[in-house]
């Protein structure tokens, strides 16, 4: 019983983890589509391209954070959350 | 040229050896305390020793340490920079030493605007220290910033500079700042305000991190691969993991050397900017103008 409790727990933290990285779906589109935009504009005018560049990278890495908030919940779905949970189930039986 | 002196090479020999020897205690540390593991478990920052304290006890990792053999490896860095500096004489070493420090004084003034000029020791202390911390993993030790506790702090330094530079137009205006549009909008940008640091402390921490265990993983993958093609060989061919060498150095040069000083820029750059956004220079300068009048005025 003990090990089917345990299972359950193991398991519903790997899905949990795999279910936050759908979040991975915006930040690549919103990325996508900066790094498009900008290289229209870098086409468009050659000379501005260290500019260009810059506000792109500051814009990607703004876009990323949700992104990044998920892949932390994800981590500490699979690191941390799984020995904190058995924790608190032994801790209930006894 | 100018002759060196005895001095100066003597000064340059200890700043040189003072800039490797942190990195080789720290490899000593390494080895000496933490156990070995087999290069596929992913474990956080090795505890060396806690300090009890009243309400929580104080955590000594490895992270910590880290982060100071960091910072005491740069201090002899700046120092044999500057080494034998003159006013006039341009040495190599000076010229790259006048460059970087002209280079960090136009980002500032060109993000940030003539009156924050004195943030630019602040900004390149936080661009090295963040660059050489993700570099560190190259040297096989652990790297600072992909702990979230040493990030967080440093955003929670940018945060205090930030409200810091609200708060100078006076309390009231930083207060009514936070019903800016409609007043019932408050809550939000109260949550808004904490975002700032805990989105710019996840962003840096979340890149480093996943390069790291993105890394491990391909790295055992490769592993299991070599197991599987040559496992049939005698001896310790069969155990020698052939496909580990040089495949898993290409990852490294993205995660490591180019995401590390990307997110050191991009770190460097949002703090600039956020706290360039958040003083608004012409209600400042118009408050103290207003202020000198009324000085004038009593005083006459």
């Amino acid at each position: 019983m003990l090990e089917l409790a345990i299972g359950i727990i193991l398991g519903g933290c790997a899905l949990g983890a795999g279910c936050a990285m759908i979040a991975g779906i915006g930040p690549g589109i919103g990325e996508g589509n900066a790094v498009a935009k900008a290289c229209e504009a870098i086409g468009r005018q050659p000379e501005s391209r260290s500019a260009v560049t810059t506000t792109m990278l500051m814009g990607c890495a703004v876009a990323e954070t949700t992104g990044l908030y998920a892949l932390v919940i994800a981590i500490l779905l699979i690191f941390v959350a799984p020995g904190r949970f058995v924790e608190i189930l032994l801790n209930a039986i006894k | 040229m100018s002759k060196k002196t005895t001095a100066f090479k003597i000064r340059d020999i200890l700043f040189i050896t003072m800039m490797i020897l942190p990195i080789l205690a720290g490899i000593l540390l390494k080895v000496l305390f933490i156990p070995a593991s087999d290069g596929i478990s992913i474990t956080g920052a090795h505890v060396f020793f806690t300090i009890d304290f009243p309400i929580q006890p104080l955590i000594i990792s490895e992270a910590q340490v880290n982060s100071w053999l960091v910072i005491i490896s740069l201090f002899f860095f700046c120092l044999f920079m500057t080494n034998g500096i003159k006013a006039g004489i341009h040495t190599k070493r000076q010229v790259l030493a006048e460059w970087m420090v002209e280079s960090v004084e136009n980002l500032v003034k060109s993000n940030m605007g003539e009156y924050f000029i004195g943030f630019a020791p602040f900004v390149a202390a936080i661009m090295a220290l963040s660059a050489f911390s993700s570099l560190l993993s190259l040297t096989g030790l652990f790297p600072p910033t992909s702990d979230l506790n040493i990030v967080a702090g440093w955003a929670l330094l940018v945060f205090f500079l930030i409200t810091y530079y609200k708060m100078k137009c006076g309390p009231l205006h930083y207060l009514k700042s936070f019903g800016e549009p409609v007043p019932f909008l408050a809550p939000l940008n109260i949550i808004s305000e904490v975002a700032t640091p805990v989105s710019m402390a996840f962003r840096h921490y979340g890149n480093i991190l996943s390069g790291s265990v993105i890394s491990v993983l391909v790295a055992s993958a490769l592993q299991g691969l070599t197991h599987l093609l040559m496992g049939k060989l005698p001896g310790w061919l069969g155990e020698f993991p052939f496909l580990r060498i040089g495949i898993p150095a290409v990852l490294s040069i993205y995660f490591d050397v180019f995401s590390g000083l990307l997110q050191a820029f991009i770190f460097a750059m949002l703090t600039m900017l956020y706290i360039g956004g958040a003083f608004a220079l012409e209600d400042y300068l118009a408050i103290q103008a207003k202020k000198k009048k009324t000085r004038t005025k009593i005083n006459t």
